[in-house]
């Protein structure tokens, strides 16, 4: 490549010297760009082999079928110290999973209540919403996360005063327990049903709405579908034979046993991250519903549209196109900011990751382990943002 | 003349009515503005009824049962608790934060050392503020002196062990100061290296374009955490034996790369809104590349991004926090660093803390952005699209 | 041809990088002129700075005994505080040259990693603290506690196993700094708090009622603190073991940094052979050192004895008893090979 480049440069005029020759230049740069990156990755590559040759670490992946001997407190799948590292990382990627999804749900509609609350007529809300701005989106999430945790903790009582819920649930600094549903045989319907259901809810929607275009009819599509969803499911459920019974937490000398525990480290982390992040979600409402020009509303206004129906069909789709872009880079950084909770000992990919990698002494493996999963959940996450995002603008044009 | 005989135009103004009494009165503005519908009333009611539930509740823990004056943590603690506070006293501990206030300016910084810290926080004041007045002249010269002379001051001052300077060694910086160090040299390197990314994203040479669109998209797609974990384990061993980095150092190049990937995205947003024509015009001038880059092209480009760029100094400015992960003492792990202090170890202490750096934390932060507001407002030449 | 010449320069580049370092790390020290040793980032009494920035502690003063037998100065150590996580590649990247830093000497960190331990400076074991107000007399009576343990330690996997073995039930909650461990047990998120044993009466006393605690009987492992070096330079192995048998075989024979002057005209065959002072003596210079190393040592930073009071025995807040680090004559296991 390099003999190419200069030996054999474009004929070109008298006039001007090679090195003003911009596709020679460019040439040029890029060899220089890809043999100092080159020499730098073999310079590390020799290095790490060096440093590991020397102090004789095994390397490769082979650790990951060892046993953990380590315990994680909150998990979605079965896990125990018997388990494998590489089940240590499942059951991190999983929590990770979980603190994201249920962090972008709260997120999302804290962010559009306080949104809309900012641009309110009502001065008194107004105010309000844009303190919660200002407050959150200047404060580290870390900090909030930390105050929510000693907060939850200095509040909640110990278990043995525990505050006991409606429904067999008890409040402590423990955390919520509550009965945790035990499905029988027959349960496996329930799912099905609910597949079902969905799928026939789309259905009806398609159906309504050609019948819309064709008679100009309106059902209440919303709740019709509503019906389907949780209806089919429940008549599963009652054909089964209410496959179901509750494991109750039971008192113990030290904790409530049994049941199921939403521990004070995820509430405290899934607060945190709802709340900061709906700052910034606001944010990016408001300026995506002022985005849409005053014309719009006054035209559907003139149309005769009720001012509900403006929002639903005129503003809120508008609206939209100007808001998912920031708004898909908002849910990565709160995926991303679910790392934080490492620090509060939250159980997700980065804790059960450094735990291993602590516990293996395997550290490039596990670093580029968690590298990947991150990297691969940003980049589907994009990838369906913006898939979404060209839909919209579609059904916009 | 006749004019004067003209009835149909009255002769002189005749005074400006009030406005209705609706629209003028207190009650008026009340009506407009809290109780204009039925919905409105009930949201008003609802958002009087939350502040008179909290607002009462947080001014006295804040400033009505607070403890202001004390050494040890018996004015924090409730008699129980082994202190002289009545029993279910709840209040901030501002004796606490008094009395460490200098552990959370300075962390573990030799006592007697500490006026090297306060010169260079002063010369960092009198370099910032004239550049930041858009008045002041000499915008080069000073621009010069805080981001290239300054640095290098900063450092033989802090660190020490030349010129008869005793050494002080990173792991004994903290608090405040670190949390500044780390944010002003994120941003100093970070907004020329993200320029270099952005028009390196841009560029036509592939290969060029290919290294950094996988570095912006890589270190985006990771958490900070992430990047000073690998800095701070990984770097080692990239590195030959016998060569080392300092700690604080690697947390420093984290963070810069960070926000340089942040900010090279930003960037090429303010590149994307120039339009062709002011790149071919350069072009056609004759202008170099660079030429072309450092008079026509960023000038626009930065302008119209300048809210962007401030919110991801703003983000590093909180990210820095992070450093507490990789065992570095910065503003908010110093100030958790003592809620273990047996002196101070009362069940107010983590919250008043908590409250602290929230409120230094809060103030930084406004203050930029209301400073990027004003300097968008500044630089506002009335060609907004 | 051009292209031959490029990777005949990247070859050069990269292997006369590679072999800059490869001269034993004791030689390497005694050419930069200093000790680089890797200490916790803050534990009371093993390693901590004070209040102007000098380091203090058993592990520090480990570190300077090295640099004392090496330079005659005990000042001559640069500290790299390290966390649970960055300790391992500190040391398998040389970045450090000696790890003392309370890590457990267990055989995969012996072998998987790269790491060799000889001298252990603390015979430590895990422990459990429980509030008083619990009424809980053993171990054994803990089932269904939640218990607060740091990750990535010895400590997390010992908890796991003795629950399991005893078939236990517990709840861990598990942070990656100590300090957290702390204060989450002090908050009561957790009934029990689990380290090794010289860290609870450590973090007992930075409780806010230290005597609301009690610290239960059972010891559930044994944690062997020793200092780590980099495997496959048995000639540093071999001076930093022996900087820490000197130690110990000081405290031995009553020499302590006060009267180690008296002992120089001593006519004892064997402490003329510890101090160098015999004439002919090779011990010191096989060692790679000077003959009156052991005596440089003992002046820098005292015995064993002297090290353990001063740092985490009775003069100093934690009182830590000697137990397992008493000498092997008075019950103990410090046991210092013979200097001959």
């Amino acid at each position: 490549m390099t003999d190419n480049a200069v030996t054999a440069p474009p004929p070109k005029r008298e006039t001007t010297s090679l090195i003003y020759d911009p596709k020679v230049r460019s040439i040029f740069f890029q060899v220089l760009t890809v043999v100092v990156i080159i020499v730098s990755v073999m310079w590390i590559a020799h290095n790490v082999s060096s440093n590991l040759a020397r102090s004789n670490t095994a390397s490769g992946y082979g650790f990951l079928n060892g046993r953990s001997g380590f315990d994680i407190g909150q998990s979605l799948i079965a896990y125990s110290s018997d388990s494998t590292y590489g089940r240590a990382i499942l059951v991190g990627f999983l929590n990770t999973l979980l603190i994201a999804v249920t962090g972008i749900i709260t997120a999302t509609i804290v962010g559009f209540i306080i949104g809309i609350g900012r641009l309110s007529k009502n001065w008194l809300i107004a105010k309000l919403c844009t303190v919660y701005v200002e407050v959150f989106r200047n404060i580290p999430p870390l900090l909030v996360i930390f105050f929510w945790y000693s907060g939850v903790l200095a509040i909640l009582p110990q278990p043995r005063d525990a505050i006991h819920g409606p429904l067999s649930t008890f409040l402590s600094n423990r955390g919520l327990t509550f009965p945790y549903p035990m499905w029988g045989e027959g349960a496996s319907a329930i799912p099905i049903a609910f597949l079902v259901a969905i799928v026939l809810a789309i259905v009806f929607g398609f159906w309504q709405k050609k019948r819309q275009m064709a008679t100009g009819k309106q059902l209440p599509t919303g709740w019709i579908c509503a019906a389907i969803i949780i209806g089919l499911p429940l008549i599963a459920f009652i054909a089964a034979g209410s496959p179901l019974t509750f494991d109750y937490p039971i008192e113990g000398r030290f904790n409530l046993s049994g049941g199921g525990t939403i521990r004070p480290e995820f509430v405290a982390l899934y607060l945190a991250l709802s709340l900061y992040t709906a700052a910034f979600i606001a944010e990016i409402i408001r300026a995506g519903i002022k985005g849409v020009g005053k014309g719009q509303t006054e035209a559907a206004a003139a149309l005769g549209l009720q001012p509900s129906k403006t929002t639903q069909l005129v503003v809120v789709p508008q609206a939209f196109r100007i808001i998912i872009p920031p708004l898909t880079s908002q849910y990565l950084n709160l995926t991303k900011n679910s790392s934080l909770g490492v620090a509060i000992g939250f159980p997700e990919l980065f804790s059960t990751g450094s735990t291993t990698l602590n516990q293996t002494g395997q550290a490039i493996e596990m670093i580029s382990i968690m590298l990947t999963i991150y990297l691969t959940i940003s980049i589907v996450t994009s990838l369906f943002m913006n898939w979404f995002n060209a839909k919209m603008a579609l059904v916009e044009r | 003349m006749a004019d004067d005989k003209l009835s149909y135009v009255r002769g002189e103004m005749i005074a400006a009515e009030q406005p209705p009494v609706s629209n003028r009165s207190v009650a008026g503005w009340l009506r407009t503005n809290l109780l204009a519908t039925p919905k409105d009333v009930v949201l008003t009611i609802l958002a009087l009824a939350l502040l008179a539930f909290t607002l009462p509740a947080i001014i006295n823990w804040l400033i009505v049962q607070a403890s202001w004056v004390g050494s040890d943590r018996s004015v924090c603690a409730t008699i129980a608790q082994g202190g002289i506070q009545p029993d279910g006293w709840k209040g901030a501990c501002w004796a606490f934060v008094h009395d460490r206030f200098q552990q959370f300016i300075f962390g573990r910084y030799p006592i007697d050392e500490r006026w090297r810290v306060m010169l260079v926080g002063a010369l960092f004041v009198v370099l910032l503020v004239p550049l930041m007045i858009p008045k002041l002249p000499h915008k080069t010269i000073n621009a010069i002196l805080l981001f290239v002379v300054f640095p290098v001051v900063a450092f033989f001052l802090l660190h020490g062990g030349y010129f008869g300077l005793p050494r002080v060694d990173t792991p004994l910086w903290g608090g405040m100061m670190v949390t500044l160090i780390l944010s002003f040299v994120g941003i100093a390197v970070s907004f020329p290296v993200g320029i270099l990314l952005a028009l390196g994203r841009r560029s036509h040479m592939p290969i060029v374009k290919m290294f950094c669109v996988l570095f912006i998209e890589v270190i985006r797609g990771v958490p900070l955490i992430m990047v000073l974990f690998m800095a701070n384990v990984m770097l080692p061993l990239f590195l030959p034996v016998g060569w080392t980095i300092d700690n604080f150092l690697r947390a420093v190049v984290g963070v810069a790369l960070f926000a340089s990937a942040y900010m090279a995205e930003v960037i090429r947003g303010g590149l994307q809104a120039i339009p062709k024509g002011q790149s071919e015009g350069a072009d056609s001038l004759g202008l170099s590349y660079w030429q072309k880059m450092r008079l026509i092209v960023l000038p626009q480009a930065i302008k119209v991004v300048i809210p962007g760029i401030v919110n991801t100094f703003i983000g590093l400015f909180k990210d820095t926090s992070l450093v507490a992960i990789i065992g570095m003492y910065d503003l908010l792990n110093i100030i958790r660093l003592n809620f273990a202090d047996t002196t101070w170890i009362t069940p107010m202490t983590p919250l008043t803390g908590l409250v602290t750096a929230a409120i230094i934390y809060w103030i930084f932060c406004f203050g930029m952005s209301r400073y990027s507001a004003f300097m968008e407002r500044h630089l506002d030449t009335g060609h907004k699209r | 041809m051009k292209k031959t010449l490029l990777s005949a320069a990247i070859g050069a580049a990269v292997l006369g990088i590679g072999s800059a370092a490869s001269a034993g790390t004791l030689d390497d020290i005694k050419a930069k002129g200093f000790v680089q040793c890797g200490v916790n980032t803050g534990l009371a009494g093993f390693a901590q700075p004070d209040a102007s920035g000098a380091w203090k502690g058993f592990d520090v003063d480990y570190c300077r005994a090295v640099a004392a037998a090496i330079f005659n100065d005990a000042s001559k150590v640069k500290y790299s505080p390290t966390t649970a996580q960055s300790r391992f590649t500190a040391l398998q990247s040389g970045e450090v040259d000696i790890l003392a830093r309370n890590t457990t000497w267990t055989i995969s960190r012996d072998t998987a990693l790269g790491f060799n331990f000889r001298y252990v400076n603390y015979y430590d074991g895990q422990g459990f603290m429980v509030p008083k107000s619990l009424n809980v007399k053993s171990a054994l009576e803990l089932s269904g506690a939640a218990v607060c343990v740091q990750s990535g330690t010895t400590t997390e996997l010992n908890l796991a196993d003795y629950f399991r073995t005893n078939n236990l039930q517990y709840n861990p909650v598990v942070f990656e700094k100590l300090e957290e461990v702390n204060a989450a047990y002090q908050a009561g998120r957790c009934d029990v708090y689990t380290t090794d044993q010289s860290g609870l009466y450590a973090t007992r006393l930075a409780l806010s009622n230290p005597d609301d605690h009690v610290i239960l009987p059972e010891i559930i492992s044994k944690e062997p603190l020793a200092p780590a070096v980099r495997q496959g330079d048995d000639k540093w192995l071999d001076v930093v073991s022996w900087v820490g048998y000197a130690l110990v075989q000081a405290e031995e024979f009553g020499i302590t940094q006060a009267n180690i002057d008296e002992f120089k005209n001593s006519t004892n065959p064997d402490i003329k052979r510890f101090l160098g002072t015999e004439t002919d003596t090779k011990i010191g210079t096989d060692l790679g050192l000077t003959n009156d190393w052991a005596y440089n040592v003992i002046k820098g930073v005292g015995n064993y004895g002297e090290v353990f009071e001063r740092n985490i025995g009775q003069g100093s807040p934690l009182k830590i008893a000697r137990g397992l680090n008493a000498l092997w004559s008075k019950g103990g296991l410090q046991y210092a090979p013979p200097v001959r």
